[in-house]
């Protein structure tokens, strides 16, 4: 077994296995996050919720995603059919490959490459490209403005996300997830910097177009916005993909502030994925409670928000711990270069 | 057979030392990305095969709620989304900066913390004059 393993085929089958090992659970946890979020609004409206499939309704899902399957694709006739059907793969796939460096245990990150979060981070600016082409490429009113709004509102809370995780990056001394995730032993970032923190998981919520700032998609005003002329199981990939980037930025907040897979003061270091999952499910319900509590901004406000608050806030925050660490001598020593 | 020393071999083997070296931890991404497209198309690709098609006109048309669709959709916008995207490519960029310095803060030292310091009072020299025109402003 080992033999296999050390050839180049071996190796393939076990990447594919790891993959597919990481993949399916999480496309299971997106349908169940589509579940969660329904019953979670249903119990603040005082509703029940999806409860006829399966016991609690915990097969509405899977019968959702039936039903999308066997739903005509249409493919409006002013479109560009080409970019039309990329661009919701085009998002598809870049939520999922953003999930090849996430480590969700200590050394359990399918490709542990040393400059995990610069990839993490240039992953989530591409996701601008999915809503661009969906927009150009169904050539309808609606579409367009909703790219449009979309698009400078995801660059826009870009850069106060990039300043937060520059100031991660000042306390943990590395760019490897792992590494982060380990300087974080004796305390978890979310306490000395929390204030980044409340920046992070509000950017969050911008940058992956949900409520309050879901108006890109705001359906009494533009309908559906960028993906409104889609049908079928491309508009099940754009939602998919949608809810694989919320469960992708609840495992990023999880590894820069909340100390990935480690337990609340050392306890239990044996259940590293539960402790991750559990803490991604908090950043997951925090969606949904904002979703259910808060009205919708208005574009003026989001962007002032973004560029008048957010901007000089991480930027002074920056300064500030930078000139802590550097006055204090608190900044972490580089490795010895190998 | 590839002759040793000749430029192309000299390449090739580069190019091996490089996948035997850092490229090794990104291969997997690649297989990631590979899994994830055949998801995708083979998602897309299903429905298109499984479902019912019945097009007509009406059903292909641009939605308008109920118009027919008056001139092309691709067509002028506000200058204040391409104002956006210029201020976000330079604070992107100061961003991209920042990553390495903060990586290496401890071996640069106080003049290195200072360095930056200054170019981000540039920066802010030039935040504060984009704010006092009004390119910040969406009314």
């Amino acid at each position: 077994m080992s033999g296999f393993l050390a050839t180049p085929v071996g190796q393939l089958a076990l990447v594919v296995g790891e993959a597919l090992a990481l993949l399916v659970p999480l496309l299971i946890i997106v349908a169940f996050l589509t579940y969660a979020e329904r019953k979670i609004l249903a119990a603040i409206q005082l509703r029940k919720g999806p409860n006829v499939v399966g016991p609690f309704g915990l097969m509405q899902p899977f019968a959702d995603a039936l039903k999308m399957m066997m739903k005509e694709t249409i493919i409006p006739s002013g479109a560009n059919p080409l970019l039309f059907l990329f661009a919701p793969m085009l998002t598809f796939v870049l939520a999922m490959m953003a999930w090849a460096v996430i480590p969700v245990n200590e050394g359990w990150a399918i490709a542990n490459i040393n400059v995990g979060i610069l990839y993490l981070f240039a992953i989530s600016s591409l996701g601008v490209y999915g809503v661009m082409i969906a927009g150009w490429a169904s050539n309808s009113e609606y579409a367009f403005l909703g790219a449009l709004r979309s698009a400078a509102q995801m660059v826009s809370y870009e850069v106060s996300l990039g300043f937060v995780i520059v100031t991660v990056l000042l306390c943990a001394g590395s760019l490897n997830l792992s590494d982060i995730v380990l300087a974080q032993r004796n305390i978890w970032f979310a306490i000395p910097l929390f204030p980044m923190f409340v920046v992070f998981i509000i950017s969050m919520l911008a940058e992956t177009n949900r409520s309050p700032f879901d108006l890109p998609e705001g359906e009494s005003e533009i309908v559906a916005g960028f993906f409104v002329e889609y049908s079928s199981l491309a508009f099940g990939l754009f939602f998919l993909g949608e809810y694989a980037n919320m469960v992708l930025m609840s495992g990023m907040a999880t590894i820069l502030f909340l100390g990935g897979w480690m337990g609340p003061f050392g306890l239990w270091p044996a259940l590293g994925p539960i402790w991750f999952l559990l803490k991604v499910c908090f950043f997951l319900f925090i969606f949904v409670w904002v979703r259910g509590t808060l009205p919708r901004y208005r574009y003026d406000q989001l962007m002032r928000l973004g560029w008048k608050v957010f901007l000089p806030l991480s930027l002074a925050w920056l300064v500030i711990t930078a000139g802590v660490l550097v006055g204090a001598g608190w900044l972490p020593k580089l490795p010895a270069p190998v | 057979m590839l002759q040793r020393g000749s430029r192309a071999g000299g390449f090739l083997l580069a190019w091996k030392r490089g996948i035997d070296g850092v490229l090794a931890h990104y291969w997997p991404i690649l297989v990631f990305i590979v899994i994830a497209a055949v998801i995708g198309a083979g998602m897309i690709g299903g429905a298109l095969i499984a479902a019912p098609r019945a097009p007509y006109p009406e059903k292909l048309s641009a939605y308008e709620c109920g118009f027919e669709a008056f001139e092309d959709a691709r067509r002028r916008f506000d200058v204040r989304y391409y104002l956006v995207s210029i201020l976000f490519i330079i604070f992107d960029l100061e961003v991209a900066f920042l990553f390495p310095w903060a990586v290496s803060l401890s071996s640069i030292g106080q003049l290195g913390f200072w360095s930056m310091v200054v170019f981000l009072g540039v920066l802010t020299v030039g935040f504060i004059y984009e704010w006092r025109k009004g390119a910040l402003e969406w009314q």
